[in-house]
C-alpha cells in the first residue's frame, strides 16, 4: 500500500518521504491526541529516504510511532538524510525504550535488515538520546560496527545539532516539562477515566434517590446531578488544574497537592452550597473529593519526567491506603447522610 | 530541570568511580544532568534529580553504574501489584513523554 506521506522511490527500494505535514498529518496528530485510534498509528518500521541522501548523508533513528516519524522527518526538511525506523508497536520512543521495544537487539536488527552497511559509507547511527534508556551504545558498536551518537532530545533541535557538528547543548539533553507541555497532555489524562464516564455518574445519580421515606425519583435527579457535578470537579483537579499547576502547588508529593487543589476546589463547592445541606453530606464530600483528586494527581507521576520509581514507590506506601480509607469512608458517610439528617 | 525535584533520599543510583573510565557516556544520556565529570572520572552532582531511567547504567562501557530502573507510574505500580509483576505501564504512546 502506498502511504500518503511518500513522495517516491528512491534507488527502487527505498521509500522517500515528505517533510512537510499534509493536512491529514496534521488532522491525524490531534486524533492521537485526543486518543482516537491512537493504538493503529504506525509506520512500516525499515529505512525511508530524506531528501536525496548520498552514502555520506546522516542515518536518523526512531520509533514507528507515527507522530515520533513525522516530527523527525519534519525537522529535517532541507537536508538529506536517511531515516531508520525501528518496530517499536506503534509506541513514541521513550516509552518503548522503557518497555524494550526501542532496544539495541532491535536496532541491531534493522540495520542487518536493511543492509545499512551497503546504504551509507561512513559507521555511525543518531539516535534520540531518550533512546538511551533502551539502547546500549557499546553494544550496539560491538554487534553491527556502528557508532551510536546521541542526538537531542526535541526533534526540533536536529538542525542546530548537526550544524554544531553532531552536538548537544546543555540545554538540547535536559528533558523539560513546560506548562505548554503539561497542557499538552490534559487530553491524555482526562481520557483516562473514559471507562467510569458513565457507570460511577450513574450509581451516584441511581442512589441519590435513597431517602429515609423509600425512593424519590425527584430527588435522585436533583440531588443526582449535583453529585454528578461534584465528582467532576474532583475528576478536573486531580487530571487537569494539579497537573497544570504542578510547580506551584506545594509539597512534592503528587497525592498532597492534589489534595490540596482538592481541598480548596471543596471549600469553593460549599460556598456555593452545592455540597449538599446536611453536615453529614458536606464531610462525605471533602472526602471523596479529596481522595479522588489526590490519587489521580498520584497518577500524573506516569506522565511527568522527574519521577523515580522508588520515590513513587515511596510515595504511594502512605498514600494509597489513606486515599482508599478516605474515599470509603466518604462513600458510607455519603449513603449514611441520606437517611439520617445531621 | 528547571524546578522540579521530587522525593529527596530515595533513588538507588550507585557509581562505582574506581572503574569510571571517564568516557563521558553517562553525562551524555541523561535527560537530568545527574552526572559530572571531575578529575577525570565521573560524579554524581545532582542525585535527587534522577529519574531512575537506567539510560546511564545501560551505557556505561564500563558497567560502572547502578540503578533499580523502572517506571516512576502510580499507575504502574498499581498494575504490577495487581497482576503480581514488575511495575509495568499501559501506556500506548501519548506526545513526548509517557509513564
Ligand atoms: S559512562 Fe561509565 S565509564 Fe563513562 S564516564 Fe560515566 S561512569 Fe565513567
Ligand atoms: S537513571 Fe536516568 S536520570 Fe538517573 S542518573 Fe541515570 S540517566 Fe540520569
Amino acid at each position: 500500500m502506498k502511504e500518503f506521506f511518500l513522495t517516491g522511490n528512491l534507488i527502487d527500494t527505498v521509500p522517500q518521504v515528505s517533510t512537510v505535514w499534509s493536512k491529514r498529518d496534521l488532522w491525524e496528530t490531534i486524533k492521537v491526541r485526543w486518543s482516537v485510534g491512537r493504538m493503529n498509528y504506525k509506520v512500516k518500521p525499515g529505512i525511508y529516504a530524506i531528501g536525496q541522501p548520498s552514502e555520506d548523508a546522516p542515518v536518523f533513528v526512531t520509533g514507528n510511532f507515527k507522530l515520533s516519524f513525522d516530527h523527525v522527518r519534519r525537522a529535517l526538511a532541507g537536508m538529506s538524510a536517511w531515516l531508520l525506523i525501528l518496530d517499536t508497536k506503534g509506541i513514541n520512543v521513550w516509552c518503548a525504550a522503557g518497555k524494550g521495544t526501542f532496544s539495541t537487539k532491535e536496532l541491531v536488527r534493522q540495520i542487518e535488515l536493511t543492509n545499512l552497511v551497503q546504504i551509507v559509507k561512513h559507521r555511525k547511527v543518531i539516535v534520540p538520546q531518550l533512546g538511551a534508556v533502551g539502547v546500549s551504545a557499546h553494544e550496539v558498536k560491538n554487534s553491527t560496527g556502528f557508532s551510536v551518537i546521541y542526538g537531542p532530545i526535541r526533534a526540533e533541535d536536529i538542525s542546530g545539532f548537526m550544524k554544531a557538528g553532531m552536538k548537544a547543548t546543555t540545554a538540547m539533553r535536559a528533558v523539560t516539562f513546560s506548562t505548554w507541555d503539561r497542557l499538552k497532555l490534559i487530553p491524555v489524562e482526562l481520557g483516562y477515566g473514559k471507562k467510569y464516564l458513565i457507570l460511577i455518574p450513574a450509581i451516584f445519580i441511581i442512589l441519590s434517590g435513597l431517602n429515609r421515606g423509600g425512593y424519590s425519583v425527584d430527588l435522585a435527579y436533583k440531588d443526582g446531578l449535583r453529585s454528578v457535578f461534584n465528582l467532576f470537579v474532583a475528576y478536573l483537579t486531580g487530571c487537569a488544574i494539579t497537573p497544570v499547576l504542578l510547580p506551584w502547588v506545594p509539597f512534592r508529593r503528587f497525592s498532597l497537592k492534589g489534595f490540596l487543589v482538592g481541598m480548596i476546589a471543596t471549600i469553593i463547592l460549599a460556598w456555593f452550597r452545592l455540597l449538599g445541606s446536611t453536615l453529614l453530606e458536606i464531610i462525605s464530600w471533602f472526602l471523596m473529593i479529596g481522595s479522588v483528586s489526590s490519587f489521580l494527581a498520584m497518577n500524573f507521576t506516569g506522565t511527568t519526567t522527574f519521577t523515580s520509581l522508588s520515590g513513587v514507590q515511596k510515595e504511594m506506601k502512605t498514600a494509597l491506603p489513606l486515599q482508599i480509607g478516605m474515599a470509603s469512608t466518604g462513600v458510607i458517610t455519603w449513603i449514611v447522610s441520606k437517611f439520617i439528617l445531621l | 530541570m528547571n524546578g522540579f525535584v521530587y522525593l529527596k533520599d530515595v533513588v538507588t543510583l550507585e557509581l562505582d568511580r574506581e572503574k569510571c573510565n571517564g568516557c563521558r557516556m553517562c553525562t551524555i544520556v541523561c535527560p537530568h544532568a545527574v552526572f559530572a565529570i571531575e578529575n577525570k572520572r565521573a560524579v554524581i552532582v545532582n542525585r535527587d534529580l534522577c529519574m531512575e531511567c537506567g539510560a546511564c547504567e545501560k551505557n556505561c562501557p564500563e558497567s560502572a553504574i547502578s540503578v533499580r530502573s523502572g517506571v516512576g507510574c502510580a499507575a504502574g505500580i498499581i498494575n504490577g501489584i495487581l497482576r503480581g509483576t514488575e511495575p509495568t505501564c499501559d501506556c500506548s504512546g501519548s506526545g513526548g513523554s509517557c509513564c
